[in-house]
């Protein structure tokens, strides 16, 4: 993070009218807003309302049922395939490899990216942020869960990426690990586009807008 | 050549993988050895024709792959790692890294099981060596493809691994058909050319069904 800086493009995500329905059931509907570097955005709502369902549609990762998600990188409109190199995601839906040590995990990840040089220098400073030099070389599997989240942020981080989302972003942590997340999180919002899912007041607090996600009650 | 880099950054990945959990290749490893055996004991001293021993030689390839293969997508859904993957490589890099570790596994099983009839079946002589090798190599290639899309699609059931040779055996039919009857050829010592015309459907059945998997992946491999 402190060293090697962000090298950041310009970038738009755009949300125009999305909507996502699980078998037939709305979880949320006319969900639009437009987020340009520098920015943050907090997504919020109640457990079950879809704050983790639109992270992943931001993140290409699922579609959505009506509207649509654009992207633009220097001022051309790209598709996800193009611009998941410059998404960074943590999230409880998004796990490591159990059966690889951490700096595997790393290596192996960035490898299949394929998009910038093995950065070994990068990889150790962000395991350094994290505090999991110490452990690099111990399988993920015996780490803790709070470990294993603090692993998640140096694989979200390692390509310098222009957005980062957080899903509950300090889950399992303590306080040190609070720290730097908090850390991450002042320089993702001055520098790129910050989007946060948490149903924290505080979390939703570091950023500068909010979004409130879920069906009104009937 | 990004998209070779990072296609063969899966593969190696999945090797690595397996090679500390050992989770295919057990299953690989068990499959064959009591299958073999029973067959073994079933008809050790009877006189068998080359269809016989050829559909028996491909009996054992096709339950030990489908049971070894279909494990490639639900061992990523299971430990929630399908959206990292996601997030890292594009569905065509997975598919194909997949296809390729499916591949080799094929071509490591059909092989051993290619070893030890020759050595467990004193009927099991391959005449016609060529005629072997291009049955065995083309139908490994083509269960492999087969075994991922379904793989893929199982992944995302709810009901996973039990499905899985029930849903797949309509699709191998035409496959298992041709290279039964390809291996008899072999086993009986006829000429290369007389097997052209299996080979010939092997080979449109390995195009046909790797195409059209990558176009349907998309759509499984993304809810
Ligand atoms: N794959 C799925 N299939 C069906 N329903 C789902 C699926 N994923 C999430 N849901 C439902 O969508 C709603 C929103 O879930 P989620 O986005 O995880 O909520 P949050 O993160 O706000 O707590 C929940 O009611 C959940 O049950
Ligand atoms: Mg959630």
């Amino acid at each position: 993070m402190e060293s090697g800086g962000h090298s950041m493009n310009r970038v738009t995500i755009t949300a125009h009218d999305v909507a996502k329905d699980f078998n037939r059931r709305q979880i949320f509907r006319d969900i639009s807003f437009s987020l340009s570097l520098p920015s943050s955005l907090a997504i919020t709502g109640k457990n079950g309302a879809g704050k983790s369902t639109l992270s992943k549609i931001l993140a290409g990762l699922i579609g959505s049922t009506r509207g649509s998600i654009t992207y633009t990188l220097n001022d051309k409109q790209v598709g996800i395939e193009k611009f998941k190199h410059s998404i960074g995601f943590v999230s409880p839906y998004l796990n490591l490899y159990d059966e690889f040590t951490a700096l595997e995990n790393l290596q192996l990840l960035s490898r299949i990216r394929a998009t910038t040089q093995q950065n070994e220098g990068r990889m150790k400073d962000l395991l350094s942020l994290v505090n999991l030099w110490q452990r690099r070389d111990d399988l993920v599997g015996t780490f803790s869960s709070g470990m294993k989240q603090r692993l998640k942020y140096a694989f979200a981080l390692l390509h310098n990426p222009n957005v980062l989302i957080l899903d509950e972003p300090t889950s399992s942590l303590d306080e040190e690990g609070i720290e730097f997340v908090q850390r991450i999180v002042r320089q993702q919002k001055e520098e790129g586009v910050l989007i946060v899912a948490t149903n924290d007041k505080e979390e939703a607090g570091w950023c500068a807008k909010e979004i409130h996600v879920g069906m009104p009650e009937r | 050549m990004n998209f070779i880099v990072s296609t063969w950054a899966i593969v190696v990945k999945d090797v690595r993988s397996e090679l500390r959990t050992r989770y295919a290749l057990n299953a690989l490893l068990m499959f064959v050895v009591t299958s073999v055996a029973t067959i073994l004991f079933a008809l050790r001293d009877d006189e068998l024709s080359p269809e016989i021993l050829s559909g028996m030689f491909w009996v054992v390839i096709f339950f030990t792959a489908m049971s070894g293969l279909s494990r490639i997508f639900v061992s990523e859904e299971e430990r929630g790692t399908t959206l990292t993957l996601q997030l890292v490589a594009s569905p065509s890099v997975v598919y194909f890294g997949k296809l390729l570790f499916n591949s080799g596994l094929t071509l490591i099983l059909s092989s051993a099981v290619t070893v030890l009839y020759v050595v467990v079946f004193p009927a099991f002589v391959i005449k016609s060596p060529l005629i072997f090798g291009f049955t065995v190599f083309l139908g490994s290639l083509g269960f492999a493809s087969a075994a991922t899309i379904i793989a893929a699609v199982i992944a995302k059931a709810n009901t996973k691994g039990t499905l899985y040779p029930v849903l797949s055996f309509p699709i191998l039919i035409p496959l298992l058909m041709t290279v039964m009857k390809s291996t008899a050829r072999a086993l009986d010592g006829e000429l290369f050319t007389a097997a052209l015309g299996e080979f010939q459907i092997l080979v449109s059945y390995l195009l046909v069904m790797t195409a059209g998997s990558y176009l349907l992946f998309d759509y499984v491999w993304k809810e």
